[in-house]
């Protein structure tokens, strides 16, 4: 497939909602999973013959297994309060993008088959058969949502759209039409046990490098464990943390912290990945299957705690799922959450006066914070509604002297996604990303130009990749991209070990970039 | 004649509305839920949910949010009929209770609030481009009898009277199984038909929104999935447990 050129939208000062352009993203459309791909995830390699009849009776079963979608399916009124809440709309004018939009192309079919007024007058309701072009349509749009649930919060209903692609997605799974960048990875978690096919050997060499890093830095050995059975705390987290920038420096961020606490921590190479496609694909038994390797590395390690790192959709499957997917955790200590995020111990830690941070080493920055659109909207930290947006505020707060709020209306519960969630961070979809991130940049440019903004903080794998790609397109330096834990990894104070090394001025810290 | 018709034609309506929301919420029910998906943020008690719903039947707190414009129809014409509609139990009550009587200004004035949410929301689904794209015909036709049912109701207030006595004795013979005659007033028989079709269509439309909401996961969900595991049928959760 070709590359397509295509334009960065402009930025603009007061954004206002476009005028439709119709099929204007028509022509995207993600790879399609090839046979191997499909094949390992029990799915059918290519689209099968009587491929109509499968989806029809697909369709029919999700609408029996879950209630978000049958209600969604029959309640929406088309009063259009959703259509200007999508960053993939708002980017591309294209209508099919207005979320209820993109709920009718599932719709129409729903009620051809499922409705009496679609069976009977299929005209008057907009009912429509599946036909190819209507296949057509759902591969492309449906890999065109991040399922982000930012319309959830607008329509008066609560109607998701990430419910219904999700269902989307998982119906055509079955008939054979896969994405591949989704399903290969999921085949990778299950063959090695993360996202990236990193291997046991390749982590811990991974790892203890970075230990000589900190070494290096601190004079102090921080130490990164692997598969340290007996650990009070297991870690899970993304496994972009072992190796991509900036997510690195987040993790040596975790580990700083874990030291600086006393906690005796470990990763596991069994369940090193803490991002979970199964979501993305709306299977259930994806899900299921890919979280289990951590309940199973939990009792194999016979750790006391789950904490989980920086990492959205992770921490909803964690936060919203595991307790009914690979639950109960009754062999986990009941004193503490599980499972736990990183933030929410880290601020703990900083709040027990604990761990210590230096906020003038980050005088250099001036920071504001991207809220990722699933740990806003599809979960929670702390005990009350809203610590998903206060705690991690007030870690950064804690590790910074300068920090600056976005435009209120595109942050916390309104949060624009980055524009590569929900499965869609690969290349064959890049005009897509750079689109979708138009809302977000837009909010960026305001604080940047006004409060010298230099640093986007966030707490997600994925708008950490999506950021580091897009953001040039819009003119801004690609590392301005930050994990909140290297904030706090480079204010913190190293004191435990330190009075065994007579070493002098070690507390350099490390500011590369 | 025309009371036999009309009378056999709304035993049967009210036997299709009821059936068919009752079925309908029984199938909603049924559903099951596997995963906690509340919108967050949520809240963590079922108290706080049962607020939060109420909420969002009465203020329209996410569509506050989201359009001011749609609120405010939406809250003319929802209001409006809801008055309307209290107010005729007055046709099937004798005597009439206080309380009907005392909100009968309101609701007559009130058809013209629900008239005007009306005509808003439809202007709105003509002229603005991106609710136009989102409209189909059925949109419009919904619009379109609930602005006859509201205009034909307020010409007989306040323009061409009708028989309301006659009506009322009408009325009240249905809820007796005895059929009294109907004044053969073709704007009262427009009314009256028009509400028919609305009872009919309301279970197989986009009106089941109406007990719809209380179903929506997304709302009526608990925000306690570390507190509480959360188990449905299907999802077989007891393999975590192996």
């Amino acid at each position: 497939m070709a590359k397509v050129e295509f334009d960065t939208p402009e930025i603009r000062e007061y954004p206002i909602i476009p005028m439709l352009k119709s099929d204007a993203m028509s022509h995207s459309s993600p790879f399609v999973a090839k046979p191997t791909h499909q094949e390992p995830l029990g799915f059918p390699g290519e689209l099968v013959e009587d491929w109509q009849n499968k989806a029809i009776e697909k369709m029919g079963e999700l609408l029996k297994k879950y209630r978000s979608l049958k209600v969604y399916m029959d309640i929406c009124v088309k009063c259009g309060a959703c259509t200007d809440k999508c960053h993939y709309f708002l980017g591309t004018s294209d209508p099919k993008n207005m979320p209820v939009a993109r709920q009718d192309l599932f719709r129409k079919v729903y009620r051809r088959y499922f409705t009496f007024a679609g069976k009977y007058f299929p005209k008057l309701v907009g009912a429509e058969d599946l036909t190819e072009e209507v296949l057509e349509d759902w591969y492309k749009y449906f890999h065109q949502c991040s399922q982000c649930r930012r319309c959830s919060v607008f329509c008066p209903y609560g109607i998701d759209t990430a419910e219904v692609s999700m269902a989307a997605r998982e119906i055509m799974d079955h008939v054979g039409k896969g994405q591949k960048y989704c399903n290969e990875i999921i085949g990778k978690v299950h063959k090695i046990g993360n996202n990236l096919g990193l291997p046991g050997p390749a982590m811990k060499a991974t790892l203890e490098d970075l230990e000589e890093e900190m070494e290096e830095d601190y004079g102090v050995k921080i130490k990164m464990p692997i598969d340290k059975k007996g650990a009070d705390v297991l870690l899970v987290t993304p496994s972009a943390d072992f190796f991509a920038e900036p997510h690195i420096d987040g993790l040596m961020g975790y580990a700083k912290v874990f030291h600086e606490a006393g906690i005796d921590w470990t990763v596991s190479t069994y369940a090193s990945e803490a991002a979970n496609f199964g979501m993305f694909i709306g299977s259930y038994d994806q899900m299921k299957k890919v979280a289990m390797r951590i309940r199973e590395a939990a009792l194999e390690l016979g750790v006391n705690r789950i904490i989980v790192g920086e990492c959205g959709h992770a921490w909803r499957v964690a936060y919203s799922f595991w307790n009914t997917l690979i639950g109960p955790f009754d062999f986990l200590d009941p004193k503490y959450p599980a499972p736990q995020h990183i933030c929410e111990f880290t601020l703990d830690q900083i709040e027990q006066g604990i761990i210590k941070l230096d906020k003038s080493k980050n005088d250099h920055r001036v920071v504001t914070f991207h809220d990722s659109c699933n740990v806003a909207r599809a979960t929670r930290m702390g005990d009350s509604p809203g610590g998903q947006f206060d705690i991690p505020r007030k870690v950064i707060q804690a590790a910074c002297n300068n920090f600056v709020e976005m435009d209120p209306e595109t942050t916390k519960e309104k949060t624009f996604c980055c524009g590569g969630g929900g499965g869609l961070l690969t290349d064959d979809l890049m005009e897509l990303r750079v689109k979708g991130a138009l809302p977000r940049m837009e909010a960026l440019r305001e604080v940047v130009d006004n409060h010298g903004v230099t640093n986007l903080a966030a707490i997600c794998a994925i708008c950490k990749a999506q950021f580091s790609k897009v953001l040039p397109y819009y003119d801004f330096p690609m590392d301005m991209i930050t994990s909140v834990h290297q904030l706090v990894g480079d204010a913190i104070i190293i004191t435990r070990g330190v009075e065994n090394k007579e070493t002098d001025e070690q507390s350099e810290t490390v500011t590369e970039q | 004649m025309l009371s036999i018709v009309l009378a056999v034609m709304f035993y049967a309506a009210t036997l299709v509305l009821l059936l068919g929301i009752a079925y309908r919420v029984s199938v909603y029910a049924r559903t099951p839920a596997p995963l906690k998906i509340p919108t967050m943020p949520a809240p963590t008690t079922s108290g706080g949910v049962a607020m939060r719903l109420l909420r969002e039947v009465t203020i329209f707190e996410s569509l506050f949010k989201s359009n001011k414009w749609i609120w405010i129809f939406a809250i003319l014409f929802h209001f409006g009929m809801l008055l309307v509609l209290l107010r005729h139990i007055r046709y099937f009550n004798e005597p009439v209770w206080v309380w009907v009587q005392l909100i009968q200004p309101f609701g007559t004035y009130a058809g013209f609030a629900m008239l005007i949410g009306l005509l808003g929301l439809w202007v709105r689904r003509v002229f603005v481009e991106r609710i136009r794209y989102i409209s189909g015909p059925s949109d419009h036709l919904m619009l379109a009898l609930l602005s006859l049912i509201a205009g034909t109701g307020l010409i007989m207030k306040f323009v061409v009277h009708t028989d309301i006595v006659a009506l009322k004795t009408f009325t009240l013979g249905l809820l007796r199984f005895d059929i009294q005659p109907l004044p053969a007033d073709p704007v009262l028989v427009t009314h009256l038909l028009a509400v028919i079709l609305l009872m009919l269509v309301f279970p197989v439309s986009k009106l089941l929104h109406a007990p719809g909401v209380f179903f929506s996961p997304s709302r009526n969900q608990v925000d306690n999935s570390r507190e509480k595991r959360h188990v449905t049928a299907w999802a077989n959760n007891n393999a975590g447990q192996e």
